[in-house]
């Protein structure tokens, strides 16, 4: 589906988010409509992978070539991981469906389905949970609130779980800190013992796992890429930035998603961290081998993301660097902040990270070792390293998009505020709902952000898109700034669709627009190579 | 789940419970059945069932750190960390989970979403959920701590003084506590708000009207035990105390509406272990709000950590050593 065959934004939202179907939630089976679903996972991609049930097949098949044994298998991975997670049997039990979470989450904002409040997502697998591993469920059935594991059941699983982004605001609200991103992974880890996947998942995680990055670049590729980059920044400001790859005995290895190498608005931010770089002087590396930040195996299995971020602590180790810096993205912070050096750690080949630049320890990454690129950045503004012209910026009107999992998985709130500040001159917020802690997700992310589901996105993309066209008509605002390379595809589709007159880009990219660099020609472009300060000439 | 099954089932319940105590006492005489037996099992099923589930929950290993930030986490000095909403040491986890427990802290954010013309949405605060929440709670605990004059002889001073400020309206004889009324208002306001929102209607189940009708219905006996049908409270307090020190015996000729009121309690313990109930537990053990935020600064071991199949770089370098090398990437074999 293409975005241009949506109904207007009017129609769209053309819902009542008071008006759950009269049918019980229960015995109202999931309808596969077009624009809403994404598509599964091409069976060469799990046979990369070793992944089970490799075949082809479409949600919309009344018979999705299960295995014979299906509700077995099903059943077994859930008895195994309520006794190894325990969010996840925690979860199971403590709901009170206070309902507080019930309107927290983007896709019932924007789809008024009552099976995407988080509260009743969640019970859709509690109440098989019930059913087959509790004493009153086992004893009452459907009025202790059990349902059988049936094959319309499986068919919600694969639904809803994948109709969620595991952005986690509704565990902000909810008194039990219920997370409904555990919920969805561990479901989606049941789903994928049977071969029910999207493509939009597995096909990256099979290209990251093979290639070092989700795009399936091969390393000469990625030269091609990054050089290409390279020259344009030279066409811009006169100077050749020198581009160091696999390079041992480098100081740092610097890792950031894959997505930035490939697409606009990305590569503006790519291009921006190999300028801030080139002008400090910094005695980094990039990696063709863990040429990925991103990790799509957080959408797919506790396991597959140890198996994807293996690489960045073994690439660190090959090339002897001192420590890791992080470019922005958003679900590899998740992954970095809470799962990596649990994983794959301890990294004691590293040392504790130390700005060769302003000499800051960073002590709040001593044991990971990995730095977010906004800590090393607004730590060099801070002590007047950058010589900055934010008037560079002046036709940018700009507001900023928390990132879902940099905000509530690693708390980086004020780090990018800080920058963005230093590097443009007009800022405003969103209103205080929809930012921060609060922040809406994208649409997009956990893998949803493909094509074939672009109804659903722009539902989820709703409230986001509220917040911002708040901004836009109060303050003129034409720039949403993120810290994502998921946000930078996706949020381009939104804007698109709802708010036409905003551009979407990273902080870098706007770093970089301002940076004085030594020995540069007089800028008239920024890094779109569009004229500076021409307001006119903005779109 | 039918919304009107769901509610209508546990009312028939519930009204089962109170028929069966009544008449248990009233036309069989059952009243050591229901004064003695019933209320010993009960404890039994409670004390042993929350101990088990806590148990149970707490031998359940957490493989991964994964609190919920909802402030600035610690970085760099000069940028000022939230401790109480992303906290960076157990004393910030301390009071985030004090702020948790006992003032509800995350159900004071609840907001009301509503779709405007636009289309736009908007977010109105909503705290509503919280305030009855607060109420019933509260109000339960000083009723649970008044209950404590029954078992004891002679009676703490701590429990006169919560009894005399709590009676300190005075309004008639036997004084009406204020906290009976919250709690009668709070547990029907919980209850109307469950009926009244379609989203929260449409997600209930018999076992949340069950828990709201019992609990109701234990609130309801017991003010009518009081100040209406004035049950004979010399007996209550001999039964009750003989239930304590252990050598019970049901005095004649109490009112069966104390061992409605009574049995409707047995029952709600007994059923608390087993049910949704036990978030009073759970909350305690939720990882996203009892651990720090100290991800890349601590380390965290998954005690079940196992190896997995990766790609290492050596496999990936004989996929493209050629191609490396024409481009000049630097290659670890020749």
């Amino acid at each position: 589906m293409d975005l241009h065959d949506l109904p207007k934004p009017k129609d769209l939202m053309d819902i009542d988010l008071n008006k759950p179907p009269e049918t019980g939630w229960m015995n109202n089976p999931s309808v596969f409509k077009d624009g809403t679903y994404s598509y599964p996972a091409a069976g060469k991609n799990l046979k990369i992978l070793g992944m089970p049930n490799p075949r082809q097949w479409a949600p919309t098949d009344e018979d999705w070539k299960l295995p014979e044994n299906w509700q077995e298998i099903i059943l077994k991975g859930m008895k195994e991981r309520l006794e190894k997670y325990r969010s996840f049997r925690l979860f199971m039990d403590i709901c009170v469906r206070c309902g507080a979470c019930a309107d927290k989450c983007h896709f019932f904002i924007g789809s008024g389905d009552p099976k995407n409040m988080p509260v009743l997502r969640a019970e859709l697998i509690r109440s098989v949970y019930r059913n087959d591993f509790t004493l009153l469920g086992k004893m009452l059935g459907r009025f202790g609130g059990g349902r059988e594991l049936t094959i319309d059941v499986l068919k919600e699983w694969f639904y809803y779980f994948f109709q969620c982004t595991e952005c986690r605001r509704c565990s902000v609200f909810c008194p039990y800190g219920i997370d409904t991103a555990e919920v969805t992974m561990i479901g989606r880890e049941l789903l994928n013992l049977v071969g029910l996947n999207i493509n939009w998942v597995i096909e990256p995680v099979a290209n990251c796992y093979r290639f070092g990055n989700h795009l399936g670049i091969p390393p000469h590729g990625l030269i091609d890429m990054w050089e290409f980059m390279a020259d344009d920044v030279e066409d811009i400001t006169g100077i050749k930035v020198n581009l160091p790859v696999n390079k041992k005995g480098a100081e740092i290895l610097f890792v950031t998603p894959s997505g930035d190498y490939f697409a606009d608005p990305g590569t503006y931010t790519c291009m921006g961290y190999m300028m801030l770089f080139h002008e400090l002087g910094l005695d980094y590396t990039w990696s063709t081998y863990a040429s990925e930040g991103g990790n799509f195996g957080l959408f797919t299995s506790h396991e597959m993301i140890k198996r994807l971020n293996a690489k960045i602590y073994a690439e660190a180790k090959r090339l002897g660097v001192k420590w890791i810096l992080g470019g922005e993205c958003g679900h590899m912070w998740r992954v970095v902040h809470q799962y990596m050096e649990t994983m794959n750690g301890p990294a004691d080949f590293l040392e504790e990270p130390v700005s060769p630049i302003t000499g800051t320890k960073f002590e709040n990454a001593k044991q990971t070792k990995m730095v977010h690129i906004t800590e090393f950045t607004s730590d060099l503004i801070k002590n007047g390293k950058l010589k900055l012209d934010p008037s560079r910026n002046d036709k940018i009107i700009a507001t900023y998009h928390d990132s879902c999992n940099p905000a509530r998985a690693a708390g980086l709130l004020e780090e990018p505020r800080y920058v963005i500040k230093n590097v443009v001159n007009n800022f405003y917020e969103m209103p205080e709902n929809t930012i921060r802690e609060q922040t809406f997700c994208c649409g997009g992310g956990a893998g949803l952000g493909n094509d074939e589901n672009i109804e659903m996105r722009m539902r989820g993309a709703f409230p986001r898109a509220s917040a911002l066209n708040h901004v836009v008509a109060k303050h003129d605002v034409n720039r949403l700034l993120c810290m994502c390379a998921i946000d930078r595809a996706t949020l381009t589709a939104l804007t698109h669709y709802w708010a036409p007159d905003v551009t979407v880009g990273g902080i870098h990219e706007l770093v970089a627009n301002a940076l004085v660099m030594t020995g540069e020609k007089e800028r008239t472009l920024d890094l779109r190579g569009e004229p500076l300060g021409d307001e006119e000439e903005d779109e | 789940m039918n919304a009107l099954f769901s509610l209508v089932s546990a009312l028939i319940a519930v009204v089962a419970l109170v028929a069966v105590s009544w008449f248990g006492v009233e036309a069989i005489g059952l009243d050591s059945v229901f004064g003695v037996i019933i209320p010993y099992i009960a404890l039994a099923i409670f004390v042993i069932g929350v101990v088990y589930r806590i148990v149970d929950w707490a031998r359940v290993p957490v493989p991964f750190r994964i609190p919920t930030t909802c402030g600035q986490g610690k970085t760099l000095p000069w940028i000022k960390a939230d401790n109480l909403d992303c906290p960076y040491n157990t004393w910030g986890v301390i009071g985030r989970m004090f702020l948790e427990v006992f003032l509800f802290r995350s159900l004071f954010r609840n907001t009301k979403a509503e779709l405007r013309e636009g289309p736009r949405v908007t977010y109105a605060s909503a705290k509503w959920l919280w305030l009855f929440g607060i109420l019933f709670h509260y109000s339960f605990l000083i009723i649970i701590i008044r209950h404590l004059r029954l078992f004891m002889e002679p009676v703490p001073s701590f429990v006169q003084t919560i009894t005399s400020v709590d009676g300190f309206f005075q309004i008639m004889v036997p004084t009406f506590f204020i906290t009976d009324i919250l709690f009668l208002a709070a547990v029907t306001l919980l209850f109307l708000r469950r009926v009244t929102l379609p989203q929260l209607r449409y997600i209930s189940l018999p076992a949340d009207y069950f828990a709201l009708f019992l609990i109701l219905g234990i609130g309801v006996s017991g003010v009518l035990m009081r100040n209406f049908f004035k049950v004979d409270l010399l007996g209550v307090k001999s039964l009750a105390m003989g239930l304590f020190t252990l050598h019970p015996v049901a005095p004649p000729g109490i009112h069966p509406i104390f061992y409605v009121h009574l049995f409707l309690v047995s029952v709600l313990i007994a059923y608390f272990p087993f049910s949704k109930l036990m978030h009073a537990g759970g909350v305690f053990l939720s990882p996203t709000r009892n651990m720090a935020n100290v991800n890349r600064s601590e380390r965290y071991v998954n005690p079940w950590n196992y190896p997995v199949k990766v790609h290492t770089y050596e496999e990936y370098e004989d996929d493209f050593r050629e191609k490396m090398k024409e481009v000049g990437i630097p290659v670890d074999k020749e």
